[in-house]
């Protein structure tokens, strides 16, 4: 029987000829992450070990990004413990404020990630990485003090199912509507313990950023791992962002699926995930009246430069409609930076956005954007859980920058066909 | 190793950010954490909880973020254990790691309610519902899983490797 491509990079950094499904392994690991809400009990953690340093200064990544910039006293003593152990361990990738950005946008960007690697990082969106071709998992701050002190982690290999793209996604429609569509269709706990296998001719129509999104919330859906065969723009992404060496790892022909799931991009209608679990989807034309308090724009689901272009194609030259509150994060520096100079940030302040540094801080009901009892926020984030964004009695409507952007217009869920042009 | 008390009852999909929502996060302390265990699921379940009570729930409990926060406030609330057709992985992960242990098996969340009291064995995996004189058969631990759930998680269990 031959090896899914996420069982051969498993094979591979485990030391094995072979692995399958269910098989426990140990893994050599290519980089450990952490960022200020789980960094400080991983090192609490890392402590009681009792080693001197890190594996390799080279392959620990700690990012500050959820409670950043510092919301209160707490969150900045947390800061303090994480800043402070980065300087004490000489942790080569750690990124201050100023430089920093939502931690799986920012570490493809800094080319931290490649073809091939096995990333473990104790934040569920780890997943992301499997855009690239990598093997990419989110694990607990346990899981992180030990990485960060061995090197290695223990897995169950997991099983696979196959997702085959086909056809071309219609104007208006991205990869968040494809991955909201695949979740509605398989449950929140459709992939449970598995992995999510992209294939098919429809992912070369798929952008970079589109990948990503998609990898990021496979987790929505209970994966372990999402992940996407390496191809042309993978390795033009990889050249541009990256100095270091990959491997390209391909499914065997015969490599085993517990389920293959054939999605036409071209029938995915823009997407939205209603109150309160990301499986609860409607297409745009099923969605009827839903007004709306707030619109968030941004994460590290859809805070990509990508994005933010169709946001702002879609508010340029109009107004945030009265009484609604649309907030824009880019996910890292570089983003917001390009935003600038492509006139983004432009358009959208004057169509009346607040344009935020990057931060996950509405995501999580962290802080900059919390809901009221009774609001309703449409979000381009991945969690539409009761209370995610705030109060337990408000409500997340997860959905593609597109229909956001076309949603803080005209104050209600709007598909951004009937706003554009 | 044995676990007796009363048990609180769930359905799917409890997630990570009702087991402790976001707001609290700006500490780590489980004593904290503890206080808001559940809260928005349940506002009542920390007055009612004792040290030794069970939580039961149905599927893919412990899904979305990977805060061990969530498993932690769950042990310091004095949960004994956690039993639930299925856990989501991360979560699963997390509970071993900081040794709390959790147990899968649709049959006893099938037949407990809120409220009955429940003794696990978990050398064992023999669930006893001692309210509805039932008993439910779950996969007990392997030797080593036991040993680092008694050790207190996967740290202290690395320590104790390392010292014999």
């Amino acid at each position: 029987m031959g090896m899914t491509m996420t069982q051969k990079i498993l094979a591979a950094h485990a030391g094995h000829e072979e692995v399958k499904a269910g098989q426990l392994i140990m893994a050599n690991l290519d980089l450990v992450l952490g960022n200020d809400i789980t960094a400080p009990v991983a090192i609490t953690e890392f402590e009681k070990i009792g080693v001197d340093g890190v594996f390799d200064r080279g392959k620990v990544a700690i990012v500050p990004d959820h409670f950043t910039p510092n919301k209160d006293i707490q969150a900045a003593e947390q800061c303090k413990v994480v800043r402070s152990f980065a300087q004490e361990k000489q942790i080569e990738n750690y990124f201050e404020i100023g430089e920093m950005g939502i931690e799986h946008a920012l570490l493809p960007e800094k080319g931290l990630v490649v073809p091939g690697d096995v990333v473990i990082g104790a934040d569920s969106h780890t997943c992301t990485y499997g855009a690239l071709g990598a093997f990419s998992t989110g694990i607990g701050s346990t899981d992180m003090a030990a990485g960060m002190a061995t090197g290695q982690t223990w897995f169950k290999v997991p099983a696979a199912m196959q997702f085959r793209l086909t056809g071309t996604l219609q104007e208006w429609v991205s990869g968040k509507d494809v991955i909201l569509h695949i979740i509605g269709r398989i449950g929140v706990d459709g992939a449970l313990y598995r992995s999510m296998e992209f294939v098919g001719e429809g992912v070369s129509q798929l952008s970079m950023d589109d990948r990503f999104t998609i990898a990021n919330m496979a987790i929505e859906a209970g994966a372990k791992n999402g992940i996407f065969p390496v191809d042309e723009q993978t390795v033009a992404y990889v050249k541009e962002h990256s100095y270091r060496d990959y491997t390209v790892y391909e499914a065997d022909p015969d490599a085993d699926y517990d389920a293959c799931h054939t999605i036409d991009l071209s029938a995915i209608r823009p997407t939205v995930s209603f109150p309160h679990l990301p499986d609860n989807t409607r297409t745009i034309d099923e969605v009827g009246d839903v007004t709306v308090d707030q619109v968030v724009i941004g994460s590290c689901t859809n805070g990509r430069i990508g994005d933010i272009r169709t946001a702002a194609a879609i508010l340029k030259g109009r107004k945030v409609a009265k009484g609604v509150r649309l907030i824009v994060f880019p996910a890292t520096q570089r983003i917001y930076l390009q935003a600038l100079r492509e006139g983004l940030v432009e358009a959208l302040v004057e169509a009346g956005a607040a344009f935020s540094t990057p931060t996950c801080g509405p995501c999580l009901g962290g802080h900059m954007g919390i809901l009221a009892k009774g609001e309703r926020a449409v979000a381009t984030t991945n969690r539409n859980f009761v209370g995610r964004m705030g109060h337990p009695e408000s409500e997340v409507y997860l959905a593609s920058p597109a229909v956001a952007a076309a949603t803080a217009i005209t104050g209600r869920i709007t598909d951004p066909a009937s706003v554009s042009g | 190793m044995q676990a007796k008390g009363r048990a609180f009852k769930y359905g799917s999909n409890v997630d990570t950010d009702v087991i402790i929502p976001a707001r609290y996060l700006n500490t780590s302390d489980p004593a904290e954490l503890a206080k808001h265990c559940m809260e928005d699921i349940d506002s009542e379940f920390v007055k009612e909880v004792r040290t030794g009570d069970l939580i039961v729930a149905d599927k893919n409990f412990g899904c979305g973020s990977s805060r061990e926060h969530a498993p932690m406030a769950i042990k310091a609330a004095g949960v004994s254990v956690v039993i639930a057709s299925t856990f989501a992985r991360i979560f699963y992960r997390n509970a071993l790691n900081i040794g709390l242990p959790i147990l899968e098996c649709s049959e006893a969340v099938r037949g407990i309610e809120k409220g009955d009291v429940v003794e696990v064995d978990f050398t064992t995996g023999e669930i006893s519902n001692a309210t509805k004189g039932q008993a439910y058969q779950a996969e007990p631990f392997p030797a080593f899983m036991q040993e680092l759930i008694t050790a207190g998680g996967l740290i202290p269990y690395i320590r104790q490797k390392k010292a014999t």
